[in-house]
């Protein structure tokens, strides 16, 4: 560390005790204290002197439109102060993301879609409102049902993320046709919920033209600006606050209905007002993981090596806007192949809109890649983690670029060193206890490195200590914590000397939570201000006012790199199959990642441990259906739709190989918050294989699919 | 106050003691225990995570037992002992050891479903106390105590959701202040 540390009247600048550098200690969350005391305040907590609440109501059809609504039975109830409609909410301006055309025309794109708005004096007459009103529809005919040839599919330009929809390098057909061993395979991942534990919630207020909200997002500075386009005002005139936000996993990246709906609310009304969705609400309006059914060819010599690697995926959109889940783009980044195929086909159907959930696209796309591997090592009759080793690439298939760092060879090696895989017999159903079968399994992991400009203040403060000003968000990553690490470390101070302000548009404007790039980004932003701080203070006194020192990455962060970027790991999971119930329990999981410098590794392990749960959840317990008839999601609550409880969740390890890449960003680190639950469902499925000796290729895992695999004996490809 | 309990009524005199402390309220007959502690209270600590009893963000000690307080109507607790998150710590004590344990442990990310966590398991250490049966203990004579592995542990707070997977974590922190 060269940094020139700053020296104050008075107060002695401690050099960190031993050189120890505050980058990658276990400092405990900043805000755990108000979390545990439950003092932390989340966005529905804002009472205001005259608050009401809202509560929406949701198209009862799958598609048609409004033609009339009654609103006189819920204005009649005690407490309801208003009904809002197409018919008389404010007008606003277009949005551009369509998802918050909210209250704009009669159009019911799908059902759930918000048609209405009670606002009451409290949430039980809000409630009452809404349950009182009467809608009117002109229903058509809807179509909810996603299947591999649907006739309205179509190939897109490109997919989630600004990727190509279609890459292909040689003549994978052919060299397919060809290929010595080959495994042909379809995997099916259904629609999947985020559920965040915080339902999305806004408190929204207007004072004199000015806009005030407390919003759960995962980004406030985009929150503002899009309320400033909608309702046509300065973006100095709105004002977002997202101090504590309970989870997001990607629904709640960009803004969603509840905020627009707030803030219509609020000036409708002249009143402060919050709206938080009821939880059964939230799959249709929040985004879902979209379904993918996926295609495989595998091709290889018998040696292991893949000569031809094709992946095809097939999902679906809404009419609302096209959302693509790039899930065959992983595949470009894996394995040696010289001949290989990716792309994508998509279905507008009359579906709530899909949107980002934790790692779009690597989640849903390492499974079937990673299922689909586990079958060609069965085929070849060789170790999966070998087969991974031996198609290792030496640069980035699809682009041709060099890695900045690749260790997934290691993560394999040290995980199956850490599991004991040399005490693995390879023989499917090779292991029972009682009516258990017992089995293990791999799958690879992989995440894209990600970063966007950020700007950033740190002040040097006449008391000795430094206070970091970004708009950062801390969904529950511990995004304080790390930051004030980050600037103690190149201010060279203690972290205790380092204050930290986050989660409001009142503080330098910075980029999402999402793509796992929060710490990347914010991070680079606020090392460049303390660098620069440094600089300045050249171990001179600081000013009895402060000196403060901004900076903005732009051009930086958001540079084109020479280098393929992604964290790399390795899933290994162990699992009970009974064979009298079916029932499929996870009894040890462990992750390794080289995901460059981890800079917490008290959060980053809890980051990584998450992941592998969702991974978990998505192996076995979670998956909502489109009802055919009804046209809604089956599993819209949390009764429904099954998260991972504490007893599905067994004591699960994380560990990691430090990587020092150069080419990142100023901290040397990855993105961390979604590649834990990349291949971990691989993982499972693969031991459920090794368990049972019948291939499940449709997710979740539930005792049904299990039983009448094991039932069946050898199972259908899977399309 | 004039209106209240006469039949017809949409509200009703009521009074809770919470955390210590007796208030006496005019509750709305469909107002449930979270949103009196909530909206009337102030007392944001019990989380609304799904409001219908399936995600235990609302878990809080009514006269000891831990209960869903979303599925709890308010005006049918009249004279109870409310116990939430606000209230775990002793007298002259900064934080329950529990609490503790959880910030030792690092036993949550977002900290949404954490309030309920730490009424639950508190809750789950008195009813395994007592001798309460569980899926997992099928050995242990009835009213004995029943000693508390990290299976029991799991089993018992799985009425308790946590989005983030701070599971783990959770079942260690609570084994800390197991005595
Ligand atoms: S809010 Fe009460 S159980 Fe979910
Ligand atoms: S800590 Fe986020 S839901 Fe448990």
């Amino acid at each position: 560390m060269d940094a020139t540390a700053p020296s104050t009247p008075g107060v002695p600048v401690e050099r960190r005790e031993n050189g120890e550098s505050a980058l990658g200690a276990p400092v405990e969350r900043r805000e755990g204290r108000q979390k545990v005391t439950g003092t932390a305040r989340y966005a529905a907590e804002q009472p205001r002197p005259g608050r009401a609440h809202a509560w929406p109501v949701p198209a009862s059809v799958a598609r048609g439109r409004v033609t009339g609504i009654d609103t006189a039975a819920a204005l009649a109830l005690p407490g309801v102060l208003a009904v809002l409609s197409h018919e008389n909410a404010p007008r606003l301006s277009e949005p551009d993301d369509a998802m918050l055309a909210v209250l704009r025309d009669s159009r019911v794109p799908h059902r759930g879609w918000f048609v209405a708005l009670v606002v009451g004096e409290t949430l039980e007459a809000a409630r009452a409102g809404a349950a009182a009103v009467r809608v009117d529809y002109a229903v058509e005919d809807h179509d909810v049902t996603l299947t591999r040839d649907h006739p309205a599919a179509y190939a897109p330009e490109e997919a989630n993320g600004g990727y190509p929809g279609t890459r292909e390098h040689g003549d994978p057909e052919g060299a397919f046709a060809s290929a010595p061993v080959r495994v042909d395979v379809g995997y099916s991942v259904p629609p999947l919920h985020n559920h965040p534990m915080e339902p999305h919630a806004t408190t929204a207020e207007w004072q004199d033209g000015r806009l005030t909200v407390h919003t759960s997002t995962q980004g406030a500075t985009t929150v503002r600006a899009v309320l400033a386009g909608l309702f046509g005002v300065p973006e100095d005139h709105v004002t977002v606050h997202a101090e504590h936000v309970g989870g997001g996993f990607g629904s709640k990246g960009t803004p969603r209905p509840d905020v627009v709906l707030a803030a219509m609310a609020a000036r409708h009304t002249g009143r402060p007002v919050t709206l938080a969705l009821p939880r059964r609400f939230l799959p249709a309006v929040v985004g879902h993981r979209a379904p993918t059914l996926h295609r495989l060819r595998l091709g290889a010599r018998p040696d292991g090596r893949l000569v031809s690697l094709i992946h095809e995926v097939t999902t679906h959109t809404s009419r609302v806007k096209e959302f693509v889940e790039q899930a065959a783009v992983p595949t470009r980044v894996m394995y040696a192949a010289p001949d290989s195929r990716t792309a994508h086909r998509v279905t507008p159907l009359d579906v709530p809109t899909p949107s980002w959930m934790r790692a779009p696209g690597e989640a849903p796309g390492m499974y079937a890649l990673e299922s689909a591997m586990d079958e060609l090592a069965g085929e070849l009759g060789m170790d999966p983690v070998e087969l991974r080793i031996v198609n290792e690439p030496d640069t980035e298939p699809d682009s041709g670029k060099p890695f900045s760092s690749r260790h997934l060879v290691e993560c394999l090696r040290e995980g199956a060193r850490r599991f004991g895989w040399d005490r693995r017999d390879p023989r499917p159903g090779s292991r029972a206890e009682g009516p258990l079968l017992v089995g293990s399994g791999v799958a690879a992991a992989m995440y894209p490195v990600m970063a966007q400009p950020s700007t950033a203040a740190v002040r040097a403060l006449s008391d000795g200590n430094f206070l970091v000003r970004i708009n950062a968000t801390d969904i529950g990553t511990g995004a304080r914590t790390v930051l004030a690490q980050i600037a103690a470390d190149r201010l060279a101070v203690p972290v205790d000397r380092v204050r930290i302000e986050v989660g409001s548009t009142d503080l330098p404007a910075a980029s999402l939570a999402g793509g796992s790039s929060g710490t990347a980004s914010w991070g680079w932003a606020v090392h460049e201000a303390c660098a620069r701080l440094a600089e300045r203070l050249a171990g001179g006194p600081v000013p009895a006012e402060g000196l403060e020192v901004r900076a903005d990455t732009a051009g930086q962060a958001d540079a084109d790199s020479p280098y393929a970027r992604h964290a790399f790991g390795a899933h290994f999971a162990e699992v009970a199959v009974d064979t009298v119930t079916g029932e499929t329990r996870v009894r040890r999981l462990l992750g390794v990642y080289a995901a460059g410098r981890i800079l917490n590794s008290r959060t980053a392990r809890s980051q990584f441990v998450g992941g592998m749960t969702m991974g978990l959840g998505m192996a076995l317990t979670e998956g909502s259906t489109m009802d055919a008839a009804f046209g809604d999601f089956t599993e819209s609550d949390l009764a429904s739709y099954h998260v991972p409880a504490h007893a599905d969740v067994p004591d699960i390890e994380a560990h990691w190989i430090d990587e020092d890449d150069p080419h990142l960003n100023p901290m040397g680190s990855k993105g961390i918050g979604e590649i834990g639950i990349v291949g971990t469902a691989a993982a499972i499925g693969n031991a459920v294989f090794h368990a049972t000796g019948t291939r499940v290729r449709e997710l979740p895992l539930t005792p049904d699919r299990v039983l009448g695999g094991i039932g069946r004996g050898a199972a259908p490809r899977g399309f | 106050m004039s209106g209240s309990n006469d039949p017809g009524s949409t509200c009703s005199e009521t009074t809770l003691t919470v955390n210590g402390k007796p208030h006496t309220l005019l509750v709305d007959h469909r107002r449930v225990l979270l949103d009196v502690l909530r909206e009337d209270l102030e007392l944001w600590g019990a989380r609304k995570g799904c409001d219908h009893g399936q995600c235990g963000a609302c878990t809080v000690l009514v006269d000891g037992r831990r209960v869903n307080s979303c599925l709890l109507l308010a005006v049918a607790l009249d004279g109870s002992e409310v116990r939430t998150v606000e209230g775990l710590a002793g007298d002259g004590e900064d934080l329950h050891p529990l609490q503790q344990a959880f910030l030792d442990r690092d036993a949550f990310q977002c900290g949404y479903c954490t309030p309920g966590q730490l009424c639950s398991a508190l809750g789950m250490l008195d009813e395994a106390a007592a001798g309460h049966p569980s899926r997992v203990t099928t050995d242990v004579p009835a009213g004995r105590p029943v000693p508390l592995d990290r299976d029991e542990i799991r089993e018992r707070l799985s009425g308790n959701l946590c989005r983030c997977g701070a599971y783990p974590r959770i079942v260690d922190a609570v084994e800390d202040v197991i005595p």
